[in-house]
């Protein structure tokens, strides 16, 4: 890639009055004016300003956003905690099946019975993953999932009578946890990291109470490790009468090798397009099944899919003690369709599998980095791992100048200023499904960069170089916000 | 070990990883999850099925579910067929687009920023609003996070909707506002449309919120202007849930005045899928924007001038704000946005109004030839591609008779409607045939 010498036109700006990108069949019964059939009040003054534009033009314009744009299948992409592993073809091509693809959500049921029966054995699948009692496949994100689960933990609590109004939460979690906490009603208590990273027990035992509804963890957490006093963590929690709920978005480092459910946790999401490698798609759709014990089951949102006695499968709605719907239908079934594709096509131990490269190619990735990067966590990490860009802070290098010098690269950047409790943090993620000679080459761009921060600051400090487009004025798009295209008169 | 062919390393990668972090095996990695409950056998799962095995497995799984183009299917409720022109899929089918994560670094991302903001400006322009977000879950949840957005901005917490907007997504509305202890209250209908005494008996000074569909559920066009005028008279808002097909023909909401409007994204050109994944529209008034949910794209410059984009606002937004953020929302269905921008420049300004006018003539030449047949309008009102006939009580006999020849004839109502027991909601679009609605006619003749 260049850098751009002309802007890149907007669709509207390909727009010829006259030109036709579309192709219908003539209207095959009578023939009547709308304003025969509706109000005339009722119809459009004017027709919705729209490009009009040929199929060439059209494809050409994609083709090229396209081609601005860095995916999975363009190169590395070890964006921490959000899991960039490779989006399998044949999942594509099985979500695009006919029988799949276009089926109407309310044909009868006896029309559905293979998405129903592929609904059911995922949920039976991912309750053995998780080793829950029962899965709803209903919220359609991680996000989703997350207020879900508190909104079952809620009915669970006001079902017994108790009115527990606190959710705790570690302040290395995603920013999604105390947002999901605010939206289901609870207030949330934030709790520090330990100098291990993990979460401070004497703080947890100070900050649990009658109040207490649950504590969400994630684990591994954001920093990458696992939480290794996890009983002591469901001990307090679970004494002071507050549910666990599992945070599952980091799922991918522990799959065959431990589960929520046997580590004492009533409730947890997992994250489809992460550890199940559903695609991403620019930022959605994504999945966020949620698992429950148990003792939460009556409040599993409408419907589950349920299995008769004879064998048929139906949508169960006659759930009196349910939260209610939490969505539209069933899902997001086409992702669904997708992650069962990819549990069907790893088996129980390519699933393991997973687990172990994701954790042996972070952890060769954060031993050679070390000498190089601050690392404020030295231990066996997990999926992922943090560094921290302060050294280089001395030679007016920062973190965001690090992620910019390694577009140069053709890479895309780890995340950054992620977690909040690590200064400049950089966090990798390389998922299991990149190779040595792609984890060292990147590690040597990280090596160089480091050398450079120091030697030559400033093609790091003026990175990047090498993209169609130089660093964005950030501050002036949100003082002054130009959020669509207004065609000049 | 058997080689899984998404994953590179070798045993021979491994080994010499494992070595040079002085470790003898993977398992040393795992040391940190406490004993008493690593796992100790495998998990319960199928083995391992190859490509081949896999496609096969679906494709029987999928054989068992009768698509809608196996079928004369008359189902909208929610999610309508329509035709999709195969450009979609092409674009969407790009993985440089569906294997991408939400922007973070714009310099690499421009190709989906500017989609999102291409997609932006087309939805502000067909609904008439000024501002867009990069969209949400879907119909119903857009819903549920509009009721929020009406409640914060006018610090009341009671919103009114109509008993004519989608049940399902009435429900998903119920569990956001439960969450929030905001109160719903129901405005009931009459003739299948919302009941304007009853609105104006049930609008206070504490309502947020007037929430209206339109066309409604019923497929029947409510009196926007009006209602939006009684709904400001108290100082509530007006969010109205709208058919975008519908609107290549009928006025914009923002036209008639909708403070915030939502639409399930679906029609425009994404497929059925069983009920998702769809999009869910939300736009709104400049005044509302900074309540505005989710992703926003905007325009800026680089430090050389060239225009590009990045997202913005992230002030209203969970990773700033955590627990005080707009909402929890922290992904956008980007994909399925880009499906509607891809079908809207598509379809342009001349195919949207002739899509819309082929759903609009279709359905009312549908409904003559049924009510010729012997079943009943339910009411004459003004409808778009969607009206509800009385069967009358063999309505269950004559439904299965129909799906049993491979006819799906509506939607039966009653379960959230019950005086509707007799009823089928029908909804009728431009890739039904005239043939195939004149033998659902004569069908419906001899079994009535």
């Amino acid at each position: 890639m260049s850098r751009q010498t002309t802007d890149y036109p907007l669709i509207f700006e390909r727009s010829v009055a006259g030109r036709m990108g579309y192709s219908l069949p003539e209207l095959d019964v009578p023939d009547v004016d709308a304003d025969q059939l509706l109000r005339q009040d009722y119809l459009r003054a004017a027709a919705p300003p729209l490009p009009e534009v040929s199929e060439v033009d059209l494809i050409r314009h994609y083709t090229g956003l396209s081609k601005r744009n860095h995916g999975v299948d363009s190169g590395f992409y070890p964006l921490g905690s959000c899991t960039m592993k490779y989006n399998p073809k044949r999942n594509e091509a099985a979500a695009r099946l006919p029988g799949f693809a276009l089926i109407h959500p309310c044909q009868p049921e006896q029309s559905v019975q293979g998405a129903l029966e592929l609904l059911y054995r995922l949920q039976t699948y991912l309750a053995e993953i998780t080793g829950m009692d029962a899965v709803s496949l209903q919220p359609a994100a991680g996000a989703a999932g997350e207020w879900t689960g508190l909104m079952m933990i809620r009915a669970y609590h006001e079902q017994r009578g108790e009115h527990r109004t606190k959710v705790i939460v570690p302040d290395s979690a995603h920013g999604t946890n105390p947002a999901s906490a605010a939206m289901a009603g609870f207030t949330t208590v934030t709790i520090r990291s330990d100098e291990r990273g993990a979460v401070d027990l004497d703080a947890l035992r100070s900050a649990v109470g009658s109040d207490t509804a649950a504590l969400m963890l994630t684990n591994p957490s954001t920093l990458g490790l696992f939480e290794e006093n996890i009983v002591e963590i469901a001990a307090i929690v679970h004494a002071a009468g507050g549910l666990l709920y599992y945070d599952g978005a980091n799922a991918n480092a522990i799959l065959g090798y431990a589960r929520p459910g046997d580590m004492g946790f009533d409730v947890v999401h997992l994250n489809l397009h992460k550890t199940f490698a559903t695609p991403h798609g620019g930022g959605g759709p994504g999945a966020g099944p949620v698992g429950v014990k148990a003792s939460l089951l009556p409040y599993l949102p409408v419907p589950t899919v349920a299995k008769r006695p004879d064998g048929t499968f139906y949508l169960d709605e006659q759930r009196p003690h349910s939260i209610g719907k939490v969505k539209s239908f069933y899902g997001n079934f086409g992702i669904l369709v997708r992650a069962y594709a990819y549990i069907r096509t790893m088996g129980p131990d390519g699933l393991k599998r997973v687990a172990e490269d994701a954790v042996l190619n972070a952890n060769y990735m954060l031993r050679r980095l070390a000498p190089h990067y601050h690392v404020p966590f030295d231990r066996i990490c997990k999926h992922e791992f943090v560094l921290s860009g302060k050294s280089f802070k001395a030679h007016g290098v920062k973190t965001l100048d690090i992620a910019k010098r390694i577009l140069d690269f053709g890479y895309h950047p780890p995340t950054i200023y992620f977690p909040l409790n690590v200064e400049e943090a950089l966090m990798i993620e390389p998922t299991e499904s990149e190779s040595r000679e792609t984890l060292d080459a990147f590690v040597d761009v990280m090596i160089r960069i480091a050398r450079e921060a120091q030697e030559t600051p400033d093609i790091v400090k003026l990175a990047p170089h090498e993209t169609v487009i130089d660093r964005l004025d950030e501050t002036a798009a949100a003082r002054n916000p130009i959020l669509r295209h207004i065609a000049e008169q | 070990m058997k080689p899984f062919s998404y994953i590179p390393n070798t045993e021979q990668d491994r080994a010499q990883m494992l070595s040079s972090l002085k470790l003898s095996g993977v398992a040393e990695l795992f040391a940190d999850i406490p004993a008493s409950f690593r796992l100790d056998q495998p998990m319960n799962l199928p083995p391992a099925a190859s490509e081949w095995e896999l496609m096969k497995e679906l494709k029987e799984l999928a054989g068992r579910n009768v698509h809608v183009e196996d079928a004369v299917s008359f189902l909208g409720a929610g999610a309508y067929h329509h035709f999709i022109p195969s450009v979609v899929d092409a674009v969407i089918g790009r993985s440089e687009f569906y294997s991408a994560y939400t922007p973070y670094q714009p310099e690499i991302s421009q190709g989906i920023l500017q989609a999102i903001f291409e997609y932006q400006t087309l939805i502000a322009n067909l609904l008439g609003m000024e501002v867009s977000n990069a969209s949400v879950y879907d119909g119903a949840t857009a819903l549920g996070e509009a009721a929020l957005m009406a409640c914060s901005h006018t610090r009341r917490n009671r919103v009114l909707v109509a008993r004519t907007v989608n049940p399902d997504h009435r429900a998903v509305l119920a569990t956001y506002a439960a969450g929030q202890s905001i109160a719903v209250t129901e405005i009931a209908m009459t003739a299948l449309q919302l009941s304007l005494p009853d609105l104006e008996r049930e609008l206070s000074d504490d309502t947020a919120a007037v929430i209206i569909q339109y066309p409604n559920f019923f497929g029947t066009i409510e009196d926007v202007r009006e209602i939006a005028s009684r709904a400001h008279a108290r100082g509530a808002l007006l969010i109205v849930s709208a058919y975008p097909i519908a609107l290549g023909l009928l006025e914009a909401p923002g036209s008639l005045g909708a403070d915030i409007a939502v639409a399930e994204g679906q029609s425009l050109g994404n497929s059925l899928s069983f009920g998702g994944p769809y999009l869910g529209v939300m736009a709104t008034t400049s005044a509302l924007l900074r309540r505005l949910p989710g992703r926003i794209a905007g325009q800026t410059k680089d430090r050389d001038g060239r225009r590009g984009f990045v997202l913005t606002l992230q002030a209203r937004e969970q990773h700033i704000r955590r627990e005080k953020a707009s909402s929890n929302i922290c992904s956008n269905q980007a994909l399925n946005a880009l499906a509607a921008s891809v079908y809207l420049s598509c379809m342009g300004p001349n195919g949207l109004r002739e899509v819309a006018r082929q759903n609009l003539v279709k359905a009312h030449y549908a409904a003559a030839r049924f009510t010729a047949a012997g079943a009943e309008l339910a009411v004459a009102g003004s409808y778009f591609n969607e009206f509800v006939l009385r069967l009358g009580p063999a309505r269950d006999r004559i439904v299965s008779a129909l799906a049993a020849e491979g006819v799906y004839f509506g939607l039966p109502l009653g379960r959230h409607y019950p005086e509707l027991g007799e009823h089928v909601l029908v909804a009728v679009t431009e890739v039904m045939a005239k043939g195939a609605i004149d033998h659902t006619a004569e069908r419906l003749e001899a079994l009535l």
